[in-house]
């Protein structure tokens, strides 16, 4: 009835120096080793290593131009990657989330132009599309049992299907009467990080400090078990599809405004592709049941300075795919191994 | 609907009488003329079973003899074809799970419930989270798990481990803690010795008998190991090819006897296949 769950701390050990010495080398030892077990930890590294190398390649690359650059660039990527580190850690996935950010900008469009509809109210219809949408994922995937690789995918082609209908697809520009909610979503210069550090701060607490994380840490840990807890799995999954809709159509309006156009080629897959790599790169398991939304931020970050940096050095985009494969590896293995030092000996 | 049958009666004529077990007190559970099939296959045959309030109840049995059938119509996982089950003397008709544990009948599956993701104490308290305002709050969680395995002297160094770095025997009785705190009167343990060392089915062994002194909680314990659970039962039921055959006091039976009636019976079935062969 004694058994201990935790290992007992390292010894410091008797340093050469003597006991303050060793006493110093044992904190640093300690300070290191809960660094290290932090999921977070190797990715913040990498960022860390990656802005000393570009900085010190392009003396260009901290300037407020650069870094206003990389915030449009990782903000897309973020948000989107706060929703799918709660699906992935249910065990879920949205792949349609692309083309609900490719519609957003163009339902705008439709309803103040066409149905003259006030620009704060075509927002929040916007909005609550990227709601429904994924309502109707969480329905074919809980309630009619289709995967949810299967499921997003056919969704977001049927979006895709009546964005290119409905638009013809041709560009159209933006109302005049939403540039002012405009500026607050995204058109004026910082507004996009703004948002994004704000939604990545409130979205680690509502997944580390509510409810709603801790059962979608068990819905994905234990579908049986928290099932058996009396956690409404459905509930769970449903509202998880929903949020990533609802950033899905947020980053839409944003892009929309920040690049100043309605373009049809926004939709696709290349964000949420980046999003959920992101997620992945930043320690949330495709697997479910853990993740952190962080780590997301801090993948998504990673990708954005990799894809800004290599375009300040002169380097073509071309193989820039095979730069982001390497990484995703690399960040992957990474993981794994810090994983298995974090089962060791972890406090948290 | 049929009729309640007195305490102890509805098994076959050659049972010995169960009734006045070590520990007083009207029955908590009643399981009464309980059928279950599925389609060809008889699982239950009018299933009569009583548990005292304070009770352990060991519930023995071969594989395939409808321990797991009848531990799924107590919990609510599926309803009976026939019979019914009253709880402290009022008929139920269990829902679900969650309908069964919300009128105190919980059941603890060896080690599955768990959430290895999440820590001791966050599995100690899943679905009943304290909370302040919209956050959870960990602290008092903490505080109050630590509280709770300390009283039933689970000696864990820290509620903050994740519950996959536990033994076996250490996440059963963290499973077995969240069922008696979430106010279970009937608490069934679903073989809470499989798979076990000696040194961790001696902690689960403890923490049953502790149960046994507090006298609110009446347990029935689903076991293959006859040694193991006739030291913490009061009473025990035979389970046999989905028949009650055998109801006696723990103290009054003995591993031997037990044994024997299993053979007997298998020796029994191995002569009537013959016969049907030749």
């Amino acid at each position: 009835m004694s058994e201990t769950v935790e290992r007992a701390p390292e010894a410091g050990g008797a340093a050469p120096g003597g006991p303050a010495r060793g006493a110093l080398s044992g904190t640093v030892r300690r300070a290191a080793l809960i660094f290290a077990q932090q999921r977070e930890a190797t990715v913040l590294v990498v960022n860390i290593l990656l802005v000393i190398y570009f900085w010190r390649a392009s003396p260009d690359f901290l300037t407020k131009d650069n870094i206003a650059n990389i915030t449009w660039i990782v903000a897309p990527i973020a948000i989107i990657a706060i929703g799918e580190v709660f699906l992935l850690v249910c065990g879920e996935l949205d792949l349609s989330v692309g083309f609900v950010l490719g519609f957003s900008g163009f339902l705008m469009h439709y309803l103040i132009d066409f149905y003259s509809v006030p620009a704060v109210l075509a927002v929040l219809l916007c909005l609550l599309m990227g709601v429904a949408v994924g309502f109707c994922n969480g329905f074919i995937t809980v309630a009619l049992g289709v995967s949810s690789f299967i499921t997003t995918l056919g969704t977001g082609y049927i979006l895709l299907g009546i964005l290119l209908v409905t638009s013809h697809a041709y560009p159209a520009t933006i109302p005049e009467s939403a540039t002012g909610v405009g500026k607050l979503l995204g058109s004026s210069t910082w507004a996009e990080i703004i948002w994004t550090i704000l939604l990545v701060a409130l979205f680690h607490v509502v997944f580390t400090r509510t409810r709603w994380g801790l059962h979608t840490i068990a819905v994905g840990g234990n579908i049986l078990g928290a099932s058996e807890a009396g956690i409404s799995v459905a509930r769970i999954k449903y509202a998880n599809f929903m949020l990533t809709g609802f950033f899905g159509a947020l980053v839409g309006l944003m892009v929309t405004f920040q690049t100043s156009s309605i373009d049809p080629s926004n939709a696709g897959y290349q964000t949420m592709f980046y999003a959920i790599a992101g997620a992945v790169i930043g320690g949330t398991a495709l697997a479910g049941g853990s993740g952190t939304v962080i780590g997301a931020f801090l993948g998504a970050l990673m990708l954005s300075i990799l894809q800004d940096g290599f375009n300040l050095i002169g380097i073509s985009a071309n193989p820039l795919p095979i730069i982001f494969g390497g990484a995703i590896l690399v960040a992957m293995i990474a993981n794994v191994q810090l994983a298995r030092l974090r089962r060791a000996g972890r406090t948290r | 609907m049929n009729t309640p049958a007195p305490d102890g009666a509805g098994q076959s004529a050659a049972l010995p009488d169960s009734s006045g077990g070590p520990v007083a007190g009207d029955d908590v559970l009643r399981v009464e003329h309980v059928s279950k099939r599925f389609g060809a296959v008889t699982a239950l045959i009018d299933i009569n079973l009583h548990l005292k309030r304070g009770e352990v109840l060991a519930l023995l049995g071969d594989n395939g003899a409808g321990k797991s059938t009848l531990l799924k119509i107590l919990c609510g996982f599926q309803p009976p074809d026939t019979g019914r089950i009253l709880l402290d003397g009022q008929e139920v008709t269990l829902k679900s799970v969650d309908h069964a544990r919300s009128l105190g009948i919980d059941v603890v599956y060896q080690d599955l419930a768990l959430i290895d993701e999440l820590t001791v104490y966050h599995n100690m308290f899943l679905k009943r989270e304290a909370v302040t305002g919209p956050l959870l709050n960990n602290r008092a969680m903490r505080k109050i798990a630590r509280q709770r395995l300390d009283d039933m002297g689970i000696g864990l160094k820290s509620v903050d481990a994740e519950v996959a770095r536990l033994s076996g025997g250490q996440r059963q009785a963290i499973a077995i803690a969240r069922a008696i705190y979430s106010d279970a009167k009937v608490l069934l343990l679903d073989e809470p010795l499989a798979a076990m060392g000696a040194k961790e089915a001696a902690l689960i062994l403890d923490l049953i008998r502790d149960l046994k002194s507090r006298a609110d909680i009446s347990v029935i314990v689903i076991a293959h190991n006859y040694g193991q659970v006739l030291e913490i039962a009061d009473r025990v039921n035979l389970l046999q090819h989905g028949e009650i055959t055998f109801d006696k006091r723990a103290k009054d039976t003995s591993v031997q006897e037990l044994n024997d009636i299993v053979i007997a019976e298998y020796r029994a079935a191995m002569e009537a296949r013959q016969r049907t062969a030749g």
